[in-house]
């Protein structure tokens, strides 16, 4: 794999988290040399990918020390102990600059970690940095970040995906083990289809969310990018569970995942939905798709066909749904308690001021959408509507799980597309996530696989759904997938 | 301020006719506290309407009968949880004070702080 042979190397294969684990204990590398080597390779390529924001050195360097102590000392290490990870910049880190990829938090500097990050650094993860995003989480290309689009790693002429598409070409490039991003309506899954990598999406409150920046609440989800499905079920097993400090975090029991994962596919059926492969799909990922639902029913999955009739109305829906809470959401940035001020003459003069010089094209469009969608005599006809139709499209799901264990679909109707191809139409980015939505709207986990390359040498990825908190199934069925295919990193 | 989309003659019907205006545009940017450049006016009002246009796909289905989904998990759905799981309900922790340390930090990186304020223009103009 042309991108990703230049990035960290344990004897010629890319770091993973068994390997560092493995280096570590048999003493070959220290956790600060490990952390010194990711360093200096991004050093090297991150001016031409522009996949990190904002390194963080001293805190990774402080951490690799405590895990090098412990080893010295004899101790047995947390799972992720020395393991080198990114975190995208949506999400909260003590005392390093989060940019949320916009202007209007240039300077800021959480005072606190998000659980996410501490519950990683507890299980001795090194952070290396933040990673760029579309603003706010808001595009499917990373060309919306204020600090510039990130090229993807596979070929650089193309976008890496989004909104996460920093994590997820630090992570095929080999500049980090893992990585964590946020997806709302696709932004793990689609960058890690377009990067080659896996992207999992956990179910709607499986992960804590204290400490990520909101864009719309009854979406937002964090979840791992990695080189393979153990490393995502490692990091999951680590940041999944219920937080005091978020409410929407369900109390519902974190599984064994790396264990669960090895488990043989013993009948397992697999529902294959036709309304995802129809108008608009590129001829090369349905086949592609095609081919790695036919190596799942060879490993022993019983292929069932699915009618999702309200898959069409998928985007329009959530559309709808996630800037009506942006709106909401980003009400706060105003200059008043953190980030950019503008200075007004009077206080709204001062908000509108700070709001027009923060926000970038495609945050306030979305503002724009979503305020009007709320607006008085519009709130009828928009919102609530499309939160009926969510429901309809949650209601799909829910009748596809009484009759299948998984769903498997394209992530992405295209490969990695060109930098600046869809830039100039809005409409036809947000038709990017037809295939993402519809899981993020139910609330399902969902991850993006890698199902081999096209003509010209881009990924392909395959999504497989499950129902909620069934995140063992979803990386059971990835786990035998990727042996089987050969589709690694 | 236009009436509610309904009543727009043709709004039904894909490409016919505008359904928002420039009025509507700086209406909205007023709502939202925007301060948009008259290109962006521009710029907004035609792709929100390209947008909305799309959106009118929505009301090709028959919702009457169906309770909106606000959450993805906790209202509304509690029978779309493919796995049954009933389990997953928020869990509220005790509304209890307890003590919170980043007062100074925050004030010391505002863009303008008299502690314990956060300063702002004038509010009251008489």
């Amino acid at each position: 794999m042309s991108g990703a042979t230049n990035g960290a190397m344990n004897d010629g294969a890319p770091w993973t988290i068994a390997s560092v684990r493995d280096a570590l204990a048999k003493k070959k590398i220290s956790a600060r040399e490990l952390a010194a080597e990711f360093f200096t390779l991004i050093d090297k390529r991150n001016p031409e990918l522009n996949a990190y924001l904002t390194l963080s050195p001293e805190r990774a360097y402080e951490q690799a020390d405590r895990v090098d102590a412990a080893i010295a000392r004899g101790e047995s290490l947390p799972s992720l102990a020395g393991v080198p990870i990114a975190v995208k910049d949506v999400i909260s880190t003590r005392g390093i600059r989060t940019t949320c990829g916009s202007k209007i938090l240039g300077t800021y500097i959480p005072p606190y970690d998000a659980t996410s990050v501490e519950r990683l650094e507890k299980a001795g993860a090194v952070i290396l940095g933040k990673t760029n995003c579309d603003e706010f989480a808001m595009g499917s290309s990373n060309e919306n970040s204020a600090y510039a689009p990130v090229r993807n790693p596979v070929a650089t002429d193309r976008v890496p995906g989004g909104s996460s598409g920093g994590s997820a070409a630090a992570v095929a490039a080999g500049l980090a083990v893992v990585a964590l991003g946020t997806d709302t309506g696709g932004s793990i899954r689609q960058p890690g289809s377009f990067c080659g990598i896996p992207g999992l999406m956990p179910t709607y409150g499986r992960v804590s969310r204290y400490g990520l920046v909101a864009f719309a609440s009854s979406l937002d989800k964090i979840g791992p990018f990695s080189g393979n499905i153990t490393d995502s079920a490692e990091v999951l097993s680590v940041i999944a569970g219920h937080d005091p400090f978020d409410s929407t975090s369900a109390a519902v029991a974190v599984e064994n995942y790396p264990a669960e994962i090895e488990k043989p596919l013993q009948g397992i059926r697999i529902g294959v939905p036709e309304d995802y492969f129809g108008q608009g799909i590129d001829p090369e990922v349905k086949e592609k798709v095609q081919a790695g639902i036919a190596l799942l029913e060879k490993l022993g999955c019983r292929r069932i066909p699915l009618q999702m009739p309200h898959t069409d109305y998928a985007i329009a829906a959530y559309y709808i749904i996630a800037t009506a809470e942006a709106s909401s959401n980003l009400a706060r940035y105003d200059g008043v308690r953190y980030g950019l001020r503008v200075p007004g003459n009077t206080l709204i003069d001062m908000y509108r001021k700070t709001r027009e010089r923060g926000f970038g094209a495609e945050v306030k469009r979305r503002i724009m959408l979503g305020t009007y969608a709320l607006s008085a005599g519009y709130y009828d006809a928009y919102y609530l509507r499309a939160q009926k139709v969510r429901a309809l499209i949650a209601r799909d799901f829910s009748d596809a799980f009484q009759k299948v264990d998984a769903i498997i679909t394209p992530t992405a109707p295209s490969p990695a597309f060109r930098l600046g191809e869809k830039a100039s139409d809005p409409l036809e980015m947000y038709l990017a996530d037809i295939y993402t939505v519809t899981g993020s709207l139910a609330g399902v986990p969902g991850i993006s696989v890698p199902c081999g390359k096209t003509k010209t040498g881009l990924p392909v990825g395959m999504q497989i759904f499950g129902p909620h908190f069934r995140e063992s199934g979803v990386l059971q069925l990835a786990r035998a997938f990727e042996k089987s295919s050969g589709f690694t990193v | 301020m236009s009436p509610p989309l309904d009543t727009h003659p043709g709004g039904l019907c894909a490409g016919a006719g505008v359904k928002i205006s420039r009025e509507d545009v700086l209406r909205v940017a007023e709502l939202a506290h925007l301060e948009l450049s008259p290109e962006e006016i521009d710029t907004y009002r035609g792709q929100l309407d390209e947008i909305l246009t799309y959106i009118d796909k929505l009301k090709e289905l028959d919702v009457s009968a169906v309770e909106p989904m606000a959450q993805g998990l906790f209202s509304g759905s509690s029978g779309n949880a493919g796995s049954g799981k009933a389990e997953a309900h928020p869990e509220l922790r005790e509304d209890v004070l307890r003590p919170c340390d980043v007062a100074d930090p925050v004030l010391a990186r505002a863009p303008e702080a008299s502690k314990p304020f956060f300063r702002v223009p004038k509010v009251i103009e008489r």
